[in-house]
């Protein structure tokens, strides 16, 4: 399995998700924004950080990268992408996902534990895990607060798109209180087909029990698996 | 002949600004009891090069439907075109 991961200027998870891609057992592969090919990857990490240094909006600019036009073809054509915090933000800014992500509704850079509910545990993303299983994965961003019009909203969930929900430490409901605000208290989604997610928390920085959780390494373990199925991926969970 | 736009980016009506309400919560603790609403937005100043004023209207115009806003979240509205007359 190849993982390619992005490097705008400005991203800064990319080593820490290469290194999450190589304990996963797998290579991860450096893909320049500049350049337009994939080099023949299977998954595509779009990681944190702040692209072309958030100008205008966080993801705006990166949308015209070079790199940015290839990855639109291959998640169109069904090719894994996963968009990871800043990830998440270029994915909606181009599209690939509906909505956006504007600044948090406490006005602080939150950078801190989160715990978020599996929604949907038939994509190649969360397959591994149970639905409604609580994983503790932390974030870390200042514009995070998802916002979508209610028949966008309403279409998330009745199609199961929403993939993980923030929740309190023992699961329950934070009803708004998340840490951004976001609607729906929604903390990542995926496109129509299930081959794209985005999400706002980090999974590379909770891979080995010394950062405290080893839960984002069950996402990575989930897509490794995934090696030589190359196939189209649908969703099959349910609200 | 060179046009300078001036382009205000704001977020829609329903769309929650923790900016605003913290600039209006400190209006209000400076002295400014009777601040109602206040909206954060952006101000950008383009120069455009075009033979009249509606070429370059329209280009501003796709300029802010295609990059410069978020249609998601926010509004624009062109303010000002007038000649660039000299260097600033």
């Amino acid at each position: 399995m190849k993982f390619g991961i992005a490097v705008f200027p400005g991203t800064w998870s990319d080593r820490d998700c290469a290194h999450a891609v190589t304990l996963a057992g797998h290579d991860p592969v450096m893909l320049w924004h500049k350049d337009a090919d994939l080099r023949d990857v299977d998954c595509v990490i779009l990681p944190g950080g702040f692209s072309y240094g958030d100008y205008l909006r966080c993801g705006a600019v990166a949308r015209f990268a070079p790199l940015m036009q290839a990855v639109a073809g291959f998640a169109a054509a069904g090719g894994l992408v996963w968009g990871i915090c800043n990830g998440f933000q270029i994915l909606c800014e181009a599209h690939l996902l509906p909505g956006a992500l504007t600044r948090n509704a406490s006005m602080q850079f939150r950078c801190e534990p989160s715990w978020l509910r599996v929604e949907n545990a038939g994509s190649p993303f969360t397959s591994g895990c149970a639905r409604g299983e609580v994983l503790q994965i932390p974030v870390s961003h200042g514009e995070g607060r998802y916002v979508a019009d209610p028949a966008t909203l309403e279409m998330l969930e009745t199609s199961g798109r929403v993939a993980f929900r923030y929740v309190s430490r023992d699961g329950a409901p934070v009803d708004g209180s998340s840490p951004n605000g976001s609607m729906h208290d929604i903390a990542g989604i995926l496109s129509e087909s299930g081959n794209v997610l985005g999400m706002m928390p980090h999974p590379e920085r909770a891979c080995e029990p010394l950062l405290g959780s080893a839960d984002g390494m069950r996402l990575f373990q989930c897509v490794a698996a995934l090696a030589g199925d190359r196939g189209t991926f649908i969703t099959t969970g349910s609200r | 002949m060179t046009f300078v736009a001036e382009v205000v980016v704001s977020l829609k009506p329903l769309v929650n600004d923790p900016q605003g309400i913290t600039i209006r919560d400190g209006l209000r603790r400076l002295g400014f009891p009777g601040v109602g609403s206040v909206r954060v937005g952006k101000h950008i100043e383009i120069e455009v090069d075009a033979p009249d004023e509606a070429t370059a209207s329209a280009a501003v115009a796709e300029m802010c439907e295609r990059l410069l806003r978020n249609p998601v979240i926010e509004d624009y509205r062109i303010g000002v075109l007038r000649v660039q007359t000299a260097p600033v």
